[in-house]
């Protein structure tokens, strides 16, 4: 796993890569309206990522994005979900007050009620939200497979076998 | 009948995860214990949120008939993402186990004195 | 607007500054402390003027993202703060602000400090919000954050295959009980469409279904308190970990305890007098918690006595001290009557008394294990040594380590003047009024817990100077404030525990006893009784 797989695999790997975070990315903008959200669509960019990991092995991963770089940007992520949090207190009452629905310019419209997916422009705080804890899933979640997958790469291969009993 | 299996599965879910943490001594295999447990609980909060013909809960009111409530699917995903950290926190502890004592069988570890 | 907002603060100011720890700490090593401690001691501060609050105008509510009035139905995050969470948030934010000013020299030469200080942020927000919650699946959540985080910082010595071996077991034993918690959550949500604990205390039929999700909420809780016979991972938890963040874990294993009593006396407390085949749920209860206290301290003392690991003899200590706690409470339960010309629900006189004995125990045990652990931790800190034997005539080099180790011994021991003897004489008393055999026991038991100190006390400050430890200094000084504080304190509860017992634990008694006489907490988010 360290040295990485096939040159066909790595470059398959290397086309899919965007279409995944892509979709990934989809998932979570849309979080507010369809199932899915931070958590989920964070997962799956999470996952492309670990693709690319397996692929290319974790020596080479380790050499593009080092662990305490997703650690900042996992801990920039809930730093805003609280900020926003927070700011609910600011602008309006209470803590995780929704305090930009009504306004005239983000995700402020109010969806009314109506029988289907509401528009994209409408939740409020909740897409912030929602991109906040992707960058934190993201983040975190490649964080703990790239670890892991270093960790077990400095094994000798003897111990690996071992392992197996 | 059929609409117990749902239970009945939970509860198999849920026996299999203890067994396989109460009486497998490799650790790796009472993670996977572990992890059934939580499959089964999640399943168990599914279900009660279950009702026949129901609308998926993303319109902000309802298409005509019954939709169904987001509250348990909510708690099951939260649930989730907390069972994702959990695994991960008791993989990397196995890993560190391993690297330690040359061995996953949990009667040969931590057993020596300081 | 700060203060109309407090229970929620108290969460998220923990919260906040545990994420942004990791970022300070690109300035320096000083100045993530220094955030770390300002942090913890704005915390305090919120959490000290919630208490005050709720002592002098009553439960707080607070929802999250919206405004309620009492009688709505929300479906949002809800806190619901009475008396007995004001009481233990006091020590879940106590002990991590003191473990903070212990570990700046305590944790000086280790590496990997920003997750450390994030871990204890993070966990110290788990204890706070369980305690402050008033919502079941909200409960759940902090209950994994605390243990998550905790089982992270037990094994934060990872080059000791014994720490992550203790880590590993605390944390499948806790993510199991969870899931239980859980699992009850679920049944009870299946049954009453509800969440919030003050609806399900007052919708709550006692079914069948009622029945199973208290005995897993009860056993989930009772594993993670500590309770034998499930107290196997305490010892290795306690016994493992760095001293500072065995301070925290007590704090955590309390907030367990709460949840216990949050069950038994909250959420089924209207259903305690209710007779199921002749016997009433609270003789039911009340049985099955005194034999698990009777064991929790036999085991605990018994185990104490034989160890020559100085943490580990602690940790069994702290095993049994969490045995007093639940004998107040179970023979307190007891005592539960309801008059049969008037109808009131009530509970005898020593049962009240009991009941403070139990809940005034939990603060003394939170400050004596805990001043015990730092010892120690500062022992270990200055001779890289725990196991009892090895160790000897420290009294000379540590003067301050060693009056520390003596005040705290004696408190644990329960002799005056300290606050053990105030917590344990309650008990005593109201113990032995009830069934004069526990309180025997409970005497026998603390007695032989002073002998297992004092033999500690003897065999590692007093004899001859060794030579292996003639370089040994004292320990840094934010590792003797650390402790100083705690010390103070104890003497302090010691010499006036007629105060203590009047201003925090008696709003706490009343909050236990409240389903049973005024349902003030059910009145709080109903409106209605």
């Amino acid at each position: 796993m360290s040295m990485g797989m096939s040159k066909i695999v790595k470059t398959v790997s290397s086309v899919v890569f965007p279409f995944i975070v892509i979709y990934g990315l989809y998932i979570i903008a849309h979080g507010h309206l369809t199932p899915g959200g931070g958590f989920q669509g964070g997962a799956v960019v999470a996952s492309g990522c670990a693709m690319l990991l397996v692929a290319h092995g974790s020596i080479w991963t380790i050499g593009k994005i080092r662990e305490k770089q997703l650690s900042i940007l996992e801990s920039t992520g809930a730093v805003a979900f609280i900020l926003l949090a927070l700011l609910g207190l600011v602008f309006g009452t209470v803590f995780f007050k929704n305090f930009l629905v009504g306004n005239k310019f983000l995700f402020g419209e109010i969806p009314g009620y109506l029988s289907r997916v509401a528009n994209f422009n409408t939740g409020g705080v909740l897409p912030l939200m929602n991109f906040a804890v992707g960058l934190k899933v993201i983040a975190g979640l490649f964080a703990i497979v790239l670890v892991m997958a270093y960790a077990t790469s400095t094994f000798k291969k003897g111990e690996m076998e071992d392992g197996k009993r | 009948m059929i609409y117990n299996i749902p239970y009945l599965a939970v509860a198999a879910l849920i026996l299999v995860g203890l067994y396989g943490v109460v009486f497998k001594r490799n650790l790796i295999k009472m993670v996977i214990g572990v992890t059934l447990i939580e499959s089964g609980v999640n399943l168990f909060l599914i279900t009660l949120g279950y009702r026949k013909g129901s609308t998926a809960p993303i319109y902000t009111s309802s298409p005509g008939g019954l939709m169904s409530l987001p509250v348990p699917q909510a708690l099951t995903l939260t649930s989730i993402v907390i069972g994702v950290a959990v695994l991960a926190l008791m993989l990397s502890f196995v890993v560190y186990i391993y690297r330690h004592y040359k061995t996953l069988d949990a009667r040969k570890i931590g057993g020596e004195d300081e | 607007m700060f203060f109309d907002n407090l229970p929620a603060l108290a969460v998220a100011v923990p919260l906040f500054g545990a994420f942004l720890t990791p970022l300070v700490s690109k300035i320096g090593d000083r100045a993530r402390n220094v955030f770390v401690i300002l942090v913890m001691g704005l915390t305090t501060t919120v959490v000290f003027l919630l208490v005050n609050d709720v002592f002098t105008n009553g439960i707080q509510t607070y929802v999250f993202g919206g405004s309620y009035q009492p009688g709505e139905t929300v479906i949002r995050i809800f806190f619901e703060v009475d008396g007995l969470s004001a009481f233990m948030a006091i020590i879940a934010v106590v002990l991590p602000l003191v473990a903070v000013i212990y570990s700046w020299g305590f944790m000086k030469k280790e590496t990997g400090l920003d997750k450390y200080y994030t871990l204890i942020l993070l966990m110290t927000t788990g204890m706070i919000g369980l305690v402050l919650t008033g919502d079941m699946f909200n409960f759940f959540v902090f209950l994994e954050i605390t243990s998550i985080s905790s089982a992270a910082l037990v094994a934060f010595w990872v080059n000791k295959g014994k720490a992550v071996d203790a880590g590993f077991k605390y944390i499948v034993i806790s993510s199991i009980g969870a899931l239980f918690v859980l699992f009850a959550i679920a049944l009870l949500y299946g049954q009453y469409d509800a969440l919030n604990m003050a609806v399900l205390a007052n919708s709550i039929q006692y079914t069948f279904l009622d029945k199973m999700a208290l005995v897993l909420l009860l056993v989930a809780l009772a594993m993670k308190a500590g309770i034998v016979p499930m107290h196997m991972w305490l010892p290795d938890a306690y016994g493992c970990a760095p001293s500072s963040v065995t301070l925290v874990l007590i704090g955590a294993t309390q907030a367990s305890l709460y949840g216990v009593f949050r069950v038994v006396f909250t959420l089924y407390g209207r259903e305690l007098t209710t007779a199921v085949n002749q016997v009433s749920l609270n003789v039911l209860l009340s049985v099955f918690i005194v034999a698990l206290a009777l064991a929790t301290i036999v085991v605990g003392v018994l185990m104490a006595l034989k160890q020559s690991n100085l943490k580990r003899m602690i940790a069994f200590a702290a095993v049994a001290e969490i045995g007093y706690m639940i004998l107040a409470v179970g023979a307190a339960l007891s005592t539960i009557t309801v008059d049969s010309n008037t109808g009131v629900t009530m509970l005898t006189e020593s049962g009240e008394m009991a009941l403070k004995g139990g809940l005034f125990h939990i603060i003394n045990d939170a400050l004596d294990i805990g001043l015990l652990f730092l010892v120690a931790g500062a022992i270990y800190y200055a001779t890289r040594e725990t196991s009892v034997n090895k160790l000897g005539g420290l009294a000379r080099n540590m003067k301050y380590t060693t009056v520390f180790f003596l005040i705290g011994l004696l408190a644990v021991s329960g002799m005056p003047p300290m606050n053990g003897f105030a917590s344990k004489l309650l008990i005593y008393e109201s113990t032995y009024q009830i069934n004069p055999i526990l309180a025997v026991i409970a005497i026998l038991c603390s007695i032989l817990l002073l002998a297992v100190f004092v033999k500690v006390f003897h065999s590692v400050f007093l004899g001859p100077k060794l030579s292996v430890f003639k370089d040994t200094k004292e320990v840094p000084k934010s590792m003797l404030l650390a402790m100083g504080i705690i010390a103070i304190v104890i003497v302090f509860f010691g010499i006036f525990p007629e105060l203590v017992v009047n201003n925090i634990v008696q709003p706490a008694a009343d909050a236990l006893t409240d389903m049973l006489k005024n349902g003030l907490y059910v009145k709080a988010v109903l409106g209605v009784i």
